[in-house]
This record gives structure tokens, C-alpha cells and sequence, in this order.
């Protein structure tokens, strides 16, 4: 079994596809680290070798910032914008879009399920 | 679309030289400004702003956080206090 950043690759999966797994990585940071420390993308996790598996790990701790690390970075500097009483910073904090959406309707990403509404509507 | 680096930071250049002359006559000077399109340079941490949002000037104490960003970002210019119906909504 593969473990990198304390995430466990999925087994049957070619190895570009499974470090999409870890939060930071996406197909194209996958495709880099696969390229930088040799392997090739298309083996399965589970083919690996050791040595393919440390240069894959020692690439991303030098490289990368991933998983928990990358989320409290997030984290930090959604709270800065927060913090510091600016535009975006105020979104946040109401749980708006920040980048300037239409609020009229939609932005239900932000602002959660549809509040307020006759309840359910009963099927006919 | 960002703005493009080569040009640098943009900022009013009357705001800038009316902030360098309240900053060197000491930081009680407050620098009243319409000028909210004027990113916030690193010489300005330490002032005292006044930003107009189109009604009242709001004050604001610049911090080393804030460079970078525009004026303007500060002093909000919507109030929005909820619609009327919102209480009974949220109670549901």
C-alpha cells in the first residue's frame, strides 16, 4: 500500500491519476512530479517500486505544499482578509461570493441550500 | 484581469504626496480622500485615511497588512441591513 502525505493512494490506478488524491495535486502538479522524479505515468500504484516511491515522496516534501499544511495556508489567508475588515474579507465573513458574483439569485455554492421557501414542495 | 506588472502600482499621486507630508508632520494628521481607486503603498503604513464611500468618510489606520490593497476595499459602499422578511425565514 502507497501512503505519501499521510493519504492512501488508491491501489488500481495509473499513479498520475491516484496523487490526484492528495489535497494540492492536481493532473498537471501530477504530471510534473511524475516527470522530475522519473517515473512513468502511466505504472498502478500498486506497481511501484520502493525506490519509485521514495523520489516520488522526496519530490513532493521538497516541491510541494500539500494536505494539512496547504489547508491551514488557505485557512490563514482567508483569515487575514477577515481580519484586516476589507471587501473581500467582509464576503467571507457573510458567507457571500466574494469575486463579485450576482447575489439577485444563484450564489447558492456560498450562501447554502435555498432558505425560506414555502416548505417542500409535495410531489404532484 | 490582474494589472499588468510592468506598469507598477497605481496610486493618485496628489494622494500620495498629501500622505508623505502627514506622515512627516506626525501621525495625527488625517488625510481626507475620494480617491479609493489608489492601491495602498508601502509608505503609506502608519496613516490615518479617511476613505469616502459616497456618503461619510470612513477612517481608516493603515497597517503593513493592507499594502497592496485599493482604498476603497475598506470603506464599503452598500449598507444592507436584511430584507424584511428574513426573521420569520431563518426562524423556519
Amino acid at each position: 500500500m502507497a501512503r505519501i502525505a499521510g493519504v492512501d493512494l488508491p491501489r488500481n490506478k495509473r499513479i498520475e491519476i491516484a496523487l490526484t488524491y492528495i489535497y494540492g495535486i492536481g493532473r498537471g502538479t501530477a504530471l510534473k512530479i511524475l516527470d522530475k522524479s522519473g517515473v512513468g505515468a502511466a505504472i498502478r500504484t500498486d506497481d511501484l517500486t520502493d525506490d519509485q516511491l521514495a523520489s516520488i515522496r522526496s519530490v513532493i516534501e521538497s516541491d510541494l505544499k500539500v494536505e494539512g499544511d496547504l489547508r491551514r495556508d488557505v485557512q490563514m489567508n482567508i483569515k487575514r482578509l477577515m481580519d484586516l475588515g476589507c471587501y473581500r474579507g467582509l464576503r467571507h465573513r457573510r458567507g457571500l461570493p466574494v469575486r463579485g458574483q450576482r447575489t439577485h439569485t444563484n450564489a447558492r455554492t456560498r450562501k447554502g441550500p435555498k432558505r425560506g421557501t414555502v416548505a417542500a414542495k409535495r410531489k404532484v | 484581469m490582474a494589472r499588468s506588472i510592468k506598469k507598477g502600482p497605481f496610486a493618485d499621486s496628489h494622494l500620495v504626496e498629501k500622505i508623505e507630508v502627514a506622515l512627516r508632520e506626525g501621525s495625527r494628521r488625517v488625510v481626507k480622500t475620494w480617491s479609493r481607486r489608489s492601491t495602498i503603498m508601502p509608505q503609506f503604513v502608519g496613516a490615518n485615511v479617511m476613505v469616502h464611500n459616497g456618503h461619510k468618510w470612513i477612517p481608516i489606520f493603515i497597517t503593513e497588512n493592507m499594502v497592496g490593497h485599493k482604498l476603497g476595499e475598506f470603506a464599503p459602499t452598500r449598507t444592507f441591513r436584511g430584507h424584511s422578511g428574513d426573521r420569520k425565514a431563518t426562524k423556519k
